[in-house]
């Protein structure tokens, strides 16, 4: 059980036997193994941990894993998950899906899922493509971007999966590039011990069909300057010479340099991801230049299984059922003699 | 309380068959279920047939909003709800011109006069009004200004609004009725007492309707005389009245007792299915986990999520929605996970019929899913048996790491009947998979020799990880393999397992006649009609009809085809076009399999089953 961890793992203890099939220099190489690194330090135990995945290369996850893990079906996993989660609260319970696995086929389960609050932890792999299928756009693919099912350039407006995590009631919310994988397992720990559903999209680079489609923020020459990354009650400060930030300005965030104009520091909007009110972290997850990294929400709020819990000591507590026969025998029966 | 005063004998009947009609939002399923109770716990065995619009409120008077409950209670056996209605009770003309067909010539239809107004006539697309022109000659009506009596009676009850007041009139035609059948009023005002018990003047108004309707009847000269049936010789024990549906939820409660395991319900409101999740949500009490899930894909979904964390898991569904469940149920079949999906059929295809009953979903639940993926289908066979089956398939998915189907239907889902209690002890013990500590030789595939089970992992388990998934797994250690060999030996031994289910089902029993001239064949919930029809043949000396009903439906019990072949001619009987003729045909060649089939929405009738019987042992 959680909190009463009797091991010390390492890494080790969570890389299954399998053979790691994805393509070589996929980013989700980098992902697994800041899992695998962050696992031992979440104070869980490895029979305790449960990863449970959909369809799309992501999903192949699991089996890389020494954990409980179920490759399920496309899109299903959150569901899956939150059927582990309610039959046994006390699992630490994974979500690993894709962009067309999480808001295509998958879009109802997920904002459902957040939406209720279930302590599950859901990582995102955002590749604006789909990649099993060979190249397909898509809900976060580009409009006019090319693919196979877009030869002309994509005439689909794309999801920005922040934007519709928030919108559906995303308690935790984390954007983090695919070539980070020191800030990732700190990441995944910290979403870990978050009570309530964590979302972290990790932009991941598909070196076959979508090569270079975040390297405008993730490219180490211009990650500082075309990456903010907060930090919950720092100011909102990024680029290379750490002098650019944000303030509001009306109602729009806005790219200031400190020393211009007369900005100081003191100016600048200082990140508070515990606040209910979403409003700002919107503007955070919706923002393109720079992009925002880091944990733009994390707001503590009553989950599911807590509700739940309390409800049923409550109808307990208040009824005469104790087994099932008190059921069968209550209420109008007759006797034949 | 009152009982009856009548000075004059009543007249003894065997059965009656009365139906109560009227809008949707007249009470027509409470006036039913009311005048069934109470019938029930006089001690006669009855049958019930609500059979209502999928209008919540319909427009008023109009044809297609008619609601309607048939009862059919008696001092002999009860099956059926009965084919001909010896007692119609209309509450409106839209009632009386949809089921006038109904009535026997020459009984009672009792009418209430104030509903006959010209435009509820048009409404009922009436020209004339059927009351003065003659048309009911054939019948004995009994006419009664309900509406205004109703008003009159409750003049002077404080509290009440006018909606309150005409809703009441049916407690009206209940007290009729029960006069006219020597019920006491006793159970419905105790009823009242208890559904009303934080109002009052609801309780109040309620019990003096119902009571000034007896003593109305009591008093009117228009009522002859009385009836009285008679205590149904049934075997000794306590009983209640279940509806199939609760009954249904009540079974998987017993398995997860019996077992050990807490349930699982993940599920989506659909008709006619929704009221198993209305009653597994009431018992918390007993730590049952019912989720309302956002769709019936994820309803299924989680449930299988909560049968790999260790839960008895369930999901509730009708026809349109096991399409929905099918790649999922595969999934749940490709990693064996021990699973009940409760199909309450009802009129198909599409959106089809929700609120009438067919068994069209056969052939979907066999056979509806990509791949070669074999399940065991089971199906209910009577309101009460719904708890036997949902306790046998947990038994089954638990015991052979399978998921199950369970058939029933709007019927015997809606329907209710009188019940024998049975106690969880009473219930056969159910094993499980489940495995505690690692071996060294442990894997996930492992399995049970004589039923091919594989094991069950359930995380929080040390030592016991491991990955299961909808791709095709190694034999042994459940990882992915696409070895062509594997995968045959795979498809066959996921078949297997589901044929060797077999050893574990008992035979079927023939009522009636073991062999001889024609075996009718049923599954399901036509096992009411079928039973009451052979039976009359037989009562009329046709000794060498017999009837198999099937409850095991995939795989078959192994006696069948011995069964088949020891009668001249088989005739299937169905509620569809022949799927389960089909099923037979296929596991039973050289064997000709006749067939009776109805697709109308509705149950078969005895008259139409006896009339198909005669002509083939002629």
């Amino acid at each position: 059980m959680e909190g009463t961890v009797d091991k010390k793992y390492t890494f080790k203890d969570f890389t299954s036997d399998q053979e790691v099939r994805w393509c070589p220099g996929c980013d989700d190489y980098v992902i697994l193994r800041a899992m695998q690194k962050a696992l031992p330090e979440m104070g869980v135990n490895k029979e305790d941990v449960v990863f449970i995945s959909g369809i799309g290369c992501s999903s192949r996850f699991p089996y890389y894993i020494d954990s409980y893990g179920m490759h399920s079906i496309h899109g299903r996993a959150p569901a899956v998950a939150s059927g582990v989660k309610l039959a046994n609260p006390d699992l630490s319970v994974w979500v690993i899906t894709g962009d067309g696995d999480a808001m295509a086929i998958g879009g109802n389960h997920f904002i459902h899922v957040l939406r209720r609050n279930i302590d599950l932890n859901i990582i995102l792999f955002n590749n604006e493509i789909y990649g099993l299928t060979k190249g397909q756009f898509s809900p976060t693919s580009l409009v006019g971007q090319k693919t196979k099912s877009s030869p002309y350039g994509n005439t689909q407006q794309p999801f920005q999966p922040g934007e519709l995590a928030i919108g559906a009631q995303a308690r935790f919310f984390a954007r983090i590039g695919g070539n980070t994988p020191k800030e990732m397992t700190k990441m995944f720990i910290d979403a870990e011990k978050f009570k309530g559903t964590s979302l972290i999209e990790v932009l991941q680079n598909c070196v076959i069909f979508n090569d270079g489609c975040f390297t405008k923020y993730t490219d180490k020459s211009v990650r500082l300057d075309m990456q903010l990354t907060v930090e919950h009650g720092k100011p909102m400060i990024f680029g290379k010479d750490r002098n650019k930030g944000l303030i509001l300005n009306g109602l729009k965030l806005e790219v200031v340099t400190i020393g211009e104009n007369g900005i100081t520091q003191e100016d600048l909007l200082v990140h508070d991801a515990k606040e209910q009110d979403p409003t700002l972290h919107q503007m955070l997850a919706r923002l393109q230049e720079p992009i925002v990294t880091g944990i733009i929400r994390a707001f503590e709020d009553v989950t599911l299984e807590e509700r739940e819990d309390a409800l049923t000591e409550e109808v307990k507590a208040n009824s005469n059922f104790s087994k099932v026969d008190d059921l069968l025998f209550s209420g109008e029966t007759y006797s034949v003699e | 309380m009152i009982t009856t005063k009548t000075k004059q004998q009543p007249e003894a009947l065997e059965a009656v068959v009365i139906r109560f009609v009227g809008d949707s939002g007249d009470g027509m399923q409470l006036t039913g279920t009311q005048f069934t109770d109470t019938s029930a716990m006089f001690g006669n065995d009855v049958a019930t047939f609500p059979n209502y619009p999928s209008e919540i409120r319909a427009p008023q008077g109009s044809l297609y909003g008619v609601s309607g409950f048939q009862v059919h209670i008696g001092s002999i056996e009860i099956s059926t709800p009965g084919d001909s209605v010896d007692l119609l009770v209309a509450m409106n003309p839209a009632g009386l011109k949809t089921n006038l067909a109904a009535v026997k010539p020459g009984h009672t239809i009792i009418v209430d006069t104030d509903a006959f107004t010209k435009k509820n006539l048009e409404k009922a697309q009436y020209d004339s009004n059927p009351l003065e022109d003659g048309s009911l000659e054939n019948y004995r009506v009994i006419e009664v200004a309900m509406s205004s009596l109703t008003k009159e009676t409750l003049k002077g009850v404080e509290g009440l609004d006018n909606k309150s007041i005409t809703r009441s009139k049916n407690m009206f035609a209940l007290g009729m009725v029960y006069w006219m059948y020597d019920r006491s009023t006793e159970h419905t005002i105790s009823f009242f007492q208890k559904k009303f018990s934080s109002k009052p003047h609801i309780v109040e108004a309620n019990t003096k309707v119902l009571n000034a309707g007896f003593y109305f009847a009591e008093t009117l000269e228009l009522i002859p005389n009385t009836y009285s049936i008679s205590p149904a010789k049934m075997p000794k024990g306590t009983y209640r009245i279940v509806m199939g549906n609760t009954a249904t939820a009540w079974g998987f409660l017993a398995a997860a007792e019996k077992s050990g395991l807490e349930l699982f319900l993940g599920s989506y409101p659909i008709t006619p299915a929704t009221d198993i999740l209305h009653e597994l949500v009431k018992h918390k009490h007993f730590g049952v986990k019912a989720f309302q899930a956002e769709d019936e894909i994820a309803g299924i979904s989680s449930s299988i999520g909560a049968a790999f964390a260790g839960d008895l898991a369930i999901t509730t569904t009708s026809g349109p929605g096991l399409a929905l469940k099918g790649e999922a149920l595969g999934l749940a079949m490709m990693i064996e996970l021990p699973l009940v999906v409760v199909n309450v059929q009802r009129g198909g295809p599409s959106t089809g019929l929700p609120t009438k009953t067919e068994q069209s979903d056969l052939l979907q639940a066999m056979y509806g899913r990509n791949g070669e993926s074999p399940v065991i289908v089971v199906a209910a066979s009577t309101p009460a048996n719904c708890f036997d089956y949902a306790f046998l398939a947990s038994k089954l998915a638990l015991e052979h790491m399978t998921p199950v189907i369970l058939l029933t239907d709007g019927y015997i889902a809606n329907g209710s009947a009188p019940w024998k209690i049975k106690t969880v002890e009473d219930m056969p013990e159910i094993s499980n998979h489940i495995i505690k500590e690692a071996t060294e030789s442990w894997h996930p595939y492992d399995r049970d020799e004589d039923s091919l089970a594989r094991n069950w992992a359930i995380p929080g388990t040390p030592g016991l990880e491991h990955r299961v998934g909808g791709l095709e797994k190694d034999r042994v250690s459940g990882n992915v393999s696409y070895v062509p060999e594997n995968h045959e030996y795979m498809t066959k031994i996921r078949s297997e397992k589901i044929k060797r289910v077999q050893n574990y089902i008992p035979e079927l029993e023939p009522e009636f006649a073991k062999k001889g001239d024609l075996l009718v064949i049923g599954w399901g919930g036509t096992y009411g009609s079928l039973h009451s029809a052979v039976k009359e043949m037989n009562d009329a000396g046709y000794d060498k009809v017999g009837l198999a009903h099937f409850n095991y439906i995939n795989p078959l019990p192994k006696n069948t085809e011995a069964l088949i072949k020891s009668f001249k001619k088989v005739v299937v009987c169905e509620l569809n076009s022949g799927q389960f003729a089909n099923v037979l045909r296929m596991n039973f060649s050289g064997i000709e399999f006749l067939q009776h089939n109805k697709i109308q929405g509705l149950p078969f009738g005895s008259t139409e089953l006896i009339e198909k019987f005669k002509q083939l042992v002629k």
